[in-house]
């Protein structure tokens, strides 16, 4: 059906002229928005050593603290009084001080001082407490975050497909064993537990991606194994099994392949959930270690300085939250077209 | 690794204050002797004592318990709240303007890292416009913003299930044959449709409350709030075992108890499964 549908080819006739409103019908249709940000980021994560304007692990200490290219001086005015007390420099200033910035100062008069200065477009989006470049931390920080998303399903997608083909074509109490497994582990608090595996064995992306690995698995076990209860009933595998079809080869060249879309929609939506969880576990102190960047342990870097330097925890969590959220637009319209009956599944 | 002692201790400790402090502890002895222990003092309700702040671990457990339920009930009432009204209309008024919005709130909610939506609000409505307080618990202003950035990923989810599950029974046909009776569509939108609708939810709801222990973790951080969430990640990074043990089973034993609640209430909303 749908490649009978795919060859129809529709306003041949005229040829096609860009409109606007043709224009929003393809942004309606197709999911341009997260592909573009999804590519940016996976290509930002290939090529950071080559995009990154800066090192991403070593600071200039003169640049610290300075805010993202768009943002103007930040001026204060302050009374100009004889003595001041450390808890009074916010809104006071010395004499002594005073003349060196405006030479017709005086007691009682008040002067303009730059408290921060502008954004400049030797870093575009601003430096850190240590002085290191935003834009090229962020860049790096792509890298950890997908790796991460994608060793984690790479390794619990492949554990969840096999478990998951085994409950559901043997079932009885093989079935009933996984099936337990997998619902024991999905009612730990796996934050909690990714937390105690990091402190009891230290902190590393192995461990990251083994205790995420350990969690996502019995997502893709649950959909794949009622895939399988489906699927082999079907009389293309009865016929496989009476033309002697080993029980490896019906799994893997008959019954697999029928689980694929469902397995890319799930894909799709559990990296976002991996990421997730990885900037919660980086933001806890719990990720991969320092001075490495992710942006989970950014967003933590600025939490105290938010105030002033607001640009230090919110480029970050933009980061992630434009990540995820692409993600999630992907899988859901990968699931409208692949595989609608997983609209009530959720 | 992991050995409480390193914390402990100093640099300028000896070898035997090292094997005395394990005697006190009960380090010196054999995993499996060290772990029946536990079992044993486990069943009557003693975790032993925090190791860092030397009081019985249950009494400080005991403290922290109100702070967290506090916290989670109020992120749980408020992504009903959100999640269910706005899942219905948005169902009900299907491509409308309320139904792109309710899909922004749900995308956002399930989106944004969790840690990142509290810095934010803190910085918005704390720091910058001043209404409430930014961190503590003193007050009941104090537990707005926490219960928001708990309760905001679980009302985009609640959002999602009722409207998809609304959708479904809109479309089903004893539906159709009220509307042909003439029933008013207030009546059928709260009667016929929303009971059925409730299941889907009902089920997620178990899985919250449960959940709702995990995101307590990292809501409870960025909020200073003085919970058990908190205090796990504290007694984590302080390697106070019998804390942390403690806690551990006070979560398992909420998140039981979440579960035989919602299959109480499963039975009182669905009486098919009641008479079966």
């Amino acid at each position: 059906m749908a490649s009978l549908e795919n060859n129809v080819t529709t306003g041949s006739l005229n040829p096609r002229r860009i409109t606007l409103s043709g224009l929003w019908y393809a942004l309606r249709r197709w999911p341009v928005f997260p592909v573009g940000i999804l590519a940016i980021v996976v290509i930002a994560a290939i090529g950071a050593p080559w995009i990154a304007p800066h090192n991403p692990e070593r600071g200039v200490i003169r640049d610290r603290l300075l805010p993202p290219f768009w943002a103007s001086e930040t001026i204060a005015n302050k009374l100009v009084v004889e003595r001041v007390e450390m808890e009074d420099r916010g809104r006071l200033i010395t004499l002594t001080d005073a003349l060196e910035l405006d030479p017709s100062a005086s007691l009682g008069g008040s002067v303009d001082v730059v408290i921060l200065p502008g954004g400049s477009t030797k870093y575009l989006l601003g430096t850190d407490q240590v002085g290191r470049d935003m834009l090229s931390r962020l860049i790096y920080g792509a890298r950890i975050s997908l790796i991460v998303g994608l060793v984690t399903l790479a390794v619990g997608g492949s554990v969840g497909v096999a478990l998951g083909l085994i409950a559901g074509w043997y079932g009885g109490w093989v079935d009933e064993l996984i099936m337990r497994l997998v619902d024991v582990l999905l009612s730990l608090p796996v934050v909690l537990v990714a937390l105690v595996f990091v402190v009891a064995l230290g902190q590393s992306f192995a461990i990251i991606v083994a205790v995420l690995a350990l969690w996502i698995w019995t997502r893709f076990a649950r959909q794949v194994r009622s895939e399988v209860l489906q699927l082999k009933t079907r009389d293309y595998v009865a016929l496989a099994r009476v033309s002697g079809a080993s029980t490896p080869r019906i799994l893997l060249i008959h019954i697999f392949p029928g689980t694929i879309n469902t397995l890319i929609v799930v894909a799709t939506l559990q990296v976002g959930i991996v990421i997730l969880l990885e900037s919660v576990l980086s933001f806890l102190g719990a990720g991969v270690p320092p001075p490495t960047p992710a942006w989970g342990s950014m967003v933590s870097d600025g939490r105290d300085k938010l105030a002033e330097f607001w640009w230090i925890s919110t480029l970050p969590g933009i980061a992630i939250l434009l990540t995820v959220m692409s993600l999630n637009l992907l899988g859901d319209w990968l699931r409208d077209k692949l595989d609608p009956r997983l609209r009530q599944l959720e | 690794m992991g050995d409480p002692r390193v914390l402990l201790l100093d640099d300028y400790s000896t070898k035997d204050d090292w094997d005395r402090l394990g005697r006190e502890l009960g380090l010196d002895k054999p995993y499996y002797e060290q772990y029946g222990i536990f079992v044993k003092e486990a069943l009557k309700g003693e975790f032993g004592e925090s190791i860092q702040q030397g009081r019985p671990a249950m009494h400080i457990i005991l403290e922290r318990l109100p702070a967290t339920i506090q916290l989670g009930v109020a992120a749980f009432v408020l992504s009903l709240i959100v999640g269910v009204p706005l899942g219905i209309l948005s169902a009900v008024k299907r491509g409308s303007l309320l139904d792109q919005f309710s899909r922004v709130i749900a995308l956002i909610g399930q989106s944004a890292p969790p840690f990142w939506l509290g810095i934010m609000l803190m910085f918005f409505f704390a720091v910058q416009l001043d209404w409430l307080p930014p961190f503590g618990r003193e007050g009941p202003k104090s537990v707005i913003l926490p219960a928001i950035t708990l309760g905001w990923f679980y009302a985009a989810a609640n959002l999602r299930l009722i409207r998809s599950a609304m959708l479904d029974v809109l479309d089903s046909e004893y539906i159709k044959l009220a509307r042909a009776k003439g029933v008013s569509s207030r009546s059928i939108i709260m009667k016929h449709a929303f009971r059925n609708a409730l299941i889907p939810p009902l089920t997620f709801a178990g899985v919250t409350l449960g959940a709702l222990v995990t995101g307590s973790l990292v809501t409870e951080t960025v909020f200073a709030w003085p919970g058990l969430g908190k205090l796990a990640v504290d007694s984590l990074f302080g390697l106070d075992y019998p804390l942390l043990q403690g806690v551990v089973i006070i979560f398992t034993l909420m998140y039981v108890g979440a579960s035989f609640l919602v299959d109480v209430l499963y039975a009182y909303i669905d009486p098919r499964i009641r008479y079966n």
